[in-house]
Parts: structure tokens; C-alpha cells; sequence
């Protein structure tokens, strides 16, 4: 789960990293009296921070000075409502401007190659680090950390040291990176990013952006729950969780329904393929009903892929492993008669490839069944393709 | 031979008297499997019966390697138990540990095994969040369906189950000598490497399949190693083309952020140092077919 950025630094704040003052703001007239706070208060300049999930803010114009109240309004306006990469933005960050005389780079994540946590740490803050990598990649440091042993003063010491930081900010910034450690393990962080680090002009060394991501495994022994943002989540997705289903919504017209992470990633790219042939017809969607696809949960399954608008056919691609093909097709005939019993008609057809412990029975079950909306396909490959041009039919009105 | 597990392997499961513990044991067996014991703290002492197979519960995973000489355990024990689980097997330098827990902290899984590592990884970890280690005909350890397939000379290396189970499917009549699912975490024990290494020094396998799929950069440093050390032909399949930057595919570390992780990127480092890399599973299937017939 990422954090936004007021999250990030209300959390930072907590561990007592040193963060940029600044306040919440939905509206752009609370975006004026927060800016009025802070001018009575001797700070008249803010910058004025959209509030979404993604990088690149600043570049589409989503991060604006001001200076008063009504300049914060006024900027507030622009920014409220703008759409950034698909993320339209519902809050913004009223921050007072810091006095910025260096900008830096400091961040700790999961370093997967080496199976243990990573600082990387830049003199070159205040861009994408990934830029700096490239053109400047000296300039980057990455350090190791033994997840047994974490990072104490030394290793601070030496993160900030590597980075090349200079003398005047390197106490701060040790104090900084030994206190965003204990973010990173005692919140089950999977990232904690400051860019830019600032040393201001007066000295001290502050987080003027943070990023976080938390891990979602580690819900059961955190409050991430607090963390939580329905106004973000797809509606559909939304309902998917509360069904406990793993669904991520896309943008074409097959739904797509499959058991195994791996097996419906893999569905999404053949129908993809597939669809080439019908003028790029696509997946539209994640759905993994796991190993067991009980029949109340294929129920579910179906019912969510069939209320996205843009669903002209469904594909049910289901390996029978453990759970063998004939309880999966008693699956899928009970879950259109329980869609039947709460008065949802299956309007789109439904192809459907069952292979594996006892396909055979499986197949036949779901003959015998004669569902007009359910047609099946024996391979992967010639059922993905199916589904698109049943897909493509329905778009066109054929 | 095989590789990790043989038919000799002596196999206990941490978590035995749980309903994955007792589901899965029992099918271990079935398969011809020698499950020797298990463990539970709370349950010492007492017996466990996996499908008409009595199997002795220990408190200890040191008691249960002391009494009946296992060299394997398979870890079904719940997310929040699993690190201790596992840095009590590596206490007792048991030789492998097969992690098959789902929804494990990545933190948890760094701390277990920087403490294997940190005692000169005497233990080999498999997993976590994977379906296991298969030799078919010979031991079964984790979840991975003992029925799809035969016993035969392909090596398989995969991070996703499903894709797994399909491609032992697809190539049932060909066979293999030993598939083991490595997980789709984005830490992880054993790696791609690691089995292709010893799929490399296996005189019962002659060709290699490697599943991958989206996110971390194991496909990249897999395809280096192959380039540098095998002389065995290996196919690839990598899925998530379609996945969109940002949201998490089902794996916890199935996810491309920026420009790292796509599996076109994985796809065009393999096919660089000669690995053919099928477009569909059984398009990849096809070309293990036509190696394994060509020699």
C-alpha cells in the first residue's frame, strides 16, 4: 500500500524525522485560511502540493508556490480536480516553503537481488533518482543493510558519508537516516523515501517529500487499515475486496476470471495476443479466484466481472490441479444460478477452458448443464481467442 | 538422481496437525512420499493420521530430526509463526526447508534468511509462498499435484504455481526429473539460479524450462548466468506482458515499478543470450517438446 505524501510525513513525524510544516487541505477555501494560519504566523510562503499516488507531480504542474492566502486559493483551484496520470486530485498539501539550500537524496527498500534492505543515498536530491543513476551514477550510493543488524549511528554515519554528503549537513542528516530506519521496520515499510532531503539555509536538514510503502502482508500485526483510501480504489475493486477477491481492474473488454497469480497473468497476455487479430481487443481485468474456486466464490467472481461496463465476454481459464476440473465446472454452473437467483441475468457469453485432474468430467458436467451463455474451449490459446472475437463481435453488434 | 529431493529424502512438516498440514501430508503419501513425522509444540507426543498413515508429532523440529533422521521439512505453518519456524529448522542445520506459507512479512523473510545466511547457509530454503519441491516418482514435498505428470527428464524453475502445475500438465508424456516453484515473493531463498546451477550438474536432466514473471530483475541475472554456465538447453516463459505499472499481480512481488520488472525486459535478456522464450504456455511447451525430441 503507498502512502501519500501528508501520510508519509505525518508518520515520519511520529519517529521524530524532521518534516516540513504544512496541513491537509480539500477544498481550495481551506487551502486559503491554512495559508492565512500560516502567514499570521510569520510564513507567508507555501507551496501548494497536489496529493496523488504517483511521481512526476511537479512536471504536470501539480506542485505550485504562493504567497498569501489568496495566492494559496488561487493555486489551490488550479490543482484540485487536475488529473495526473490518471490520478485526479482530491487534497492538497499546504506546505510552508522551506529555505532550501541543498537538496539530497535518502531512501531505504527491499533489495531483492542481494535478499536483504538497501539505503541509497545521493548528494543529488531534489530529481529523479533514477535520472541521477544514469547520468550521474557516482553520485549514487547504495549500501546494504544486514536486516539482522538494521542501521545504527555507524551505519548512518556511513550511508550519509557515501552519499557524499557535505560537513555542515551531515549530523542532521546521520540523525535523519537512523530515525527513517525505525519507520522502515517498525511501521513493515517495503519503501521510505525522502527526495528531496533539504539542508536549509538556516542549517537544519528536513524532509520536504517523503514516499511510503507499506507492506500489505504485514496488515495482520499493523493499523494499516488507517491508511486506507476508498475515494482512490476502482469502485469494482473495491467491492472485489470486500469479497476477498484478488481483482485488478484494466482497461479492455474480456474479463477474465482464473486460478493462480501466475496462470492469470499469463490468460491476460494470451488474450492480449489474441486480440491483436481483432483490432486489439484486451483483458479487462485481474481476477484470481485461487486454488479452492468454491462455487460461492466463482459466484462472486462472475458477478464482479460482469457489472464492469466494459466486459463483452468473459474468459474462465481454470488449471485443475489440487481442485479438480468436475468441482470446478459444479462451480461454475451453481454460480450462474445463484447470479439467476438474485435476479442478475448473464447477458455476455461465457468461454470457458477447464484442463487438468479431471477434465474430462469437468467438460461434461458443463455440457450436460446446457448454458446458452457458456461455450467451451479445449486450449488456453484457442480459448483466449474466442473470447476476443466474441468480444469484438459484441462491440461491433454483430 | 534429481535435484534437492530424491527418493531417499526423509521429510517432516512444521505445522502437521493444521488443516494444510494434514491435507497436504496426507497427499505427500499418497505420492509415495516418505513423511517420517511433523511438528507442533502443543502436540508433542501425540500421532497424526494422513489418509490411513500414522505420523508422530514432535514438539521440536531438533526432537523430530533426532528421532526419525529427516533431511526435509515442509513449512505450512501460518504467516505470523513462520519466521521462528523457519530459524528453528535452520538451528538444526536441517539440509532443506521448503516454505510453502503464503502472506509472509517481507521483513520476516529478510530477517530468516539473513540468520541462515549468517550461519554459513547450512540449510537450503525453498519458498516462501510457493507450491514446493516435485521429483515425480520419487518424493513430493508441498503442494504441487503428484498426478499431473510423470517422471522423466526435464528440469523445471518456476515463481508462480499454476504455471507450474500447467506446464508438468502439457508435457506429462516427456516427464520430469525434478520442478521446484520458488515463489513470487520479492525475497526469496532458492533462486532461478540456484536451480538452474544444479539442474546444470544433474545427469537425469537434460533440458530446463524457467518460469518468470513481472517485477525485480531474477529473469536478467538468470539469463547472465545461463550465458556464462549452461551448456543445457533452456526455455523460457515470463508472464505479465498486459500488467500495468503500479498494481500488484496476485504475487507480492509481481508488480513493475518504473522501468524495472517488465517482462519484456526479461523476455529480450533471454532471448539475447540464445534462451528461446515462448509467447503462450503452450507455445513454450511446444519448444521444450521439440528439444527434448530432437536429441
Amino acid at each position: 500500500m503507498d502512502l501519500f505524501e501528508h501520510e508519509a510525513k505525518e508518520l515520519f513525524a511520529e519517529y521524530g524525522v524532521p518534516v516540513q510544516a504544512g496541513k491537509v487541505a480539500h477544498t481550495a477555501e481551506e487551502a486559503r485560511a491554512i495559508a492565512a494560519e500560516f502567514a499570521a504566523a510569520g510564513h507567508p510562503l507555501v507551496v501548494v502540493k497536489a496529493q496523488v499516488k504517483t511521481g512526476g507531480r511537479g512536471k504536470a504542474g501539480g506542485v505550485k508556490l504562493a504567497n498569501g492566502a489568496d495566492e494559496a486559493f488561487e493555486k489551490a483551484s488550479q490543482i484540485l480536480g487536475m488529473d495526473i496520470k490518471g490520478h485526479i486530485v482530491h487534497k492538497v498539501l499546504i506546505a510552508q516553503a522551506s529555505d532550501i539550500a541543498q537538496e539530497y537524496y535518502l531512501s531505504y527498500l527491499v533489495d531483492r537481488a542481494g535478499r536483504q534492505f538497501m539505503a541509497i543515498c545521493s548528494v543529488e536530491g531534489g530529481v529523479e533518482i533514477e535520472e541521477v543513476a544514469r547520468t550521474k551514477p557516482e553520485a549514487v550510493a547504495r549500501i546494504g543493510i544486514d536486516p539482522l543488524a538494521g542501521v545504527d549511528r555507524a551505519l548512518a554515519a556511513e550511508i550519509v558519508e557515501a552519499g557524499r554528503l557535505p560537513a555542515e549537513a551531515a549530523t542532521g542528516a546521520v540523525e535523519l537516516a537512523e530515525r527513517l530506519w525505525a519507520v522502515f521496520t517498525d511501521e513493515d515499510a517495503t519503501l521510505v523515501e525522502v527526495n528531496p532531503l533539504v539542508l536549509t539555509t538556516d542549517g537544519e536538514v528536513t524532509a520536504v517529500d517523503g514516499k511510503v510503502t507499506l507492506d500489505d502482508n504485514a496488515a495482520f500485526r499493523q493499523d494499516h487499515e488507517k491508511f486506507a483510501d476508498p475515494q482512490a480504489a476502482d469502485p469494482l475493486e473495491a467491492r472485489a475486496k470486500a469479497k476477498h477477491l484478488n481483482y485488478v481492474k484494466l482497461d479492455g473488454s474480456v474479463g477474465v476470471i482464473g486460478n493462480g497469480a501466475g496462470l492469470v497473468m499469463s490468460t491476460l497476455d494470451v488474450v492480449a495476443y489474441a486480440g491483436e487479430e481483432f483490432g486489439g481487443v484486451r483483458p479487462a481485468n485481474f481476477l484470481d479466484i485461487g486454488g479452492g474456486a468454491s462455487a460461492e466464490v466463482m459466484a462472486n467472481g462472475l458477478d464482479i466481472v460482469l457489472s464492469d461496463p466494459s466486459v463483452r465476454s468473459v474468459l474462465v481459464n481454470v488449471f485443475g490441479g489440487i481442485t479438480s476440473c468436475d468441482e470446478v465446472a459444479n462451480g461454475i454452473v451453481s454460480a450462474i444460478g445463484i447470479l439467476a437467483d438474485r435476479g442478475e441475468e448473464v447477458r455476455h457469453p461465457i468461454v470457458v477452458r477447464l484442463d487438468g485432474n479431471n477434465a474430462a468430467e469437468g467438460r461434461r458436467i458443463l455440457t450436460e448443464a446446457g448454458i446458452g451463455a457458456v461455450e467451451q474451449v479445449g486450449t488456453m490459446d484457442d480459448a483466449a481467442r474466442r473470447a476476443a472475437e466474441l468480444a469484438s463481435l459484441a462491440a461491433t453488434g454483430a | 538422481m534429481a535435484i534437492f529431493l530424491t527418493a531417499q529424502s526423509r521429510i517432516i512438516v512444521q505445522g502437521i496437525t493444521g488443516s494444510e498440514g494434514r491435507k497436504h501430508g496426507a497427499r505427500m503419501i499418497a505420492a509415495g512420499t516418505n513423511v517420517v513425522g511433523g511438528t507442533n509444540p502443543r502436540k508433542a507426543g501425540q500421532s497424526v493420521d494422513l489418509g490411513g498413515t500414522s505420523v508422530p508429532v514432535f514438539g521440536t523440529v531438533s526432537e523430530a530430526m533426532d528421532a526419525t533422521g529427516a533431511d526435509v521439512s515442509v513449512v505450512f505453518v501460518p504467516p505470523a509463526g513462520t519466521k521462528d519456524a523457519v530459524i528453528e529448522a535452520v538451528d538444526v542445520k536441517m539440509p532443506l526447508v521448503i516454505v510453502i506459507t503464503e502472506g509472509i512479512p517481507v521483513h520476516d523473510t529478510a530477517t530468516f534468511w539473513a540468520y541462515a545466511s549468517a550461519r554459513g547457509n547450512a540449510t537450503r530454503i525453498v519458498g516462501p509462498n510457493c507450491p514446493g519441491v516435485a521429483s515425480p516418482g520419487k518424493s513430493n514435498a508441498g503442494i504441487i499435484p503428484a498426478d499431473i505428470t510423470t517422471e522423466g527428464r526435464i528440469g523445471l524453475v518456476s515463481k508462480s504455481g499454476t504455471l507450474t502445475y500447467q506446464m508438468m500438465y502439457e508435457l506429462r508424456d516427456i516427464g520430469f526429473s525434478t520442478a521446484v516453484g520458488i515463489g513470487g515473493d520479492p525475497i526469496i531463498g532458492t533462486t532461478h539460479i540456484d536451480c538452474l546451477a544444479a539442474f546444470q550438474g544433474d545427469a537425469e536432466t537434460d533440458a530446463i524450462v524457467m518460469i518468470g514473471e513481472i517485477g525485480g530483475d531474477a529473469e536478467e541475472r538468470a539469463a547472465a548466468y545461463i550465458d556464462a554456465n549452461m551448456t543445457k538447453p533452456v526455455v523460457a516463459y515470463v508472464a505479465g506482458f498486459t500488467a500495468p505499472e503500479g498494481k500488484t499481480m496476485g504475487h507480492a512481488g509481481a508488480i513493475i515499478s518504473g522501468s524495472a520488472g517488465t517482462a519484456q525486459a526479461k523476455k529480450e535478456a533471454l532471448e539475447k543470450v540464445g534462451v528461446k522464450v515462448g509467447r503462450t504456455p503452450s507455445e513454450t511447451a511446444r519448444l521444450v517438446r521439440e528439444i527434448m525430441q530432437s536429441r
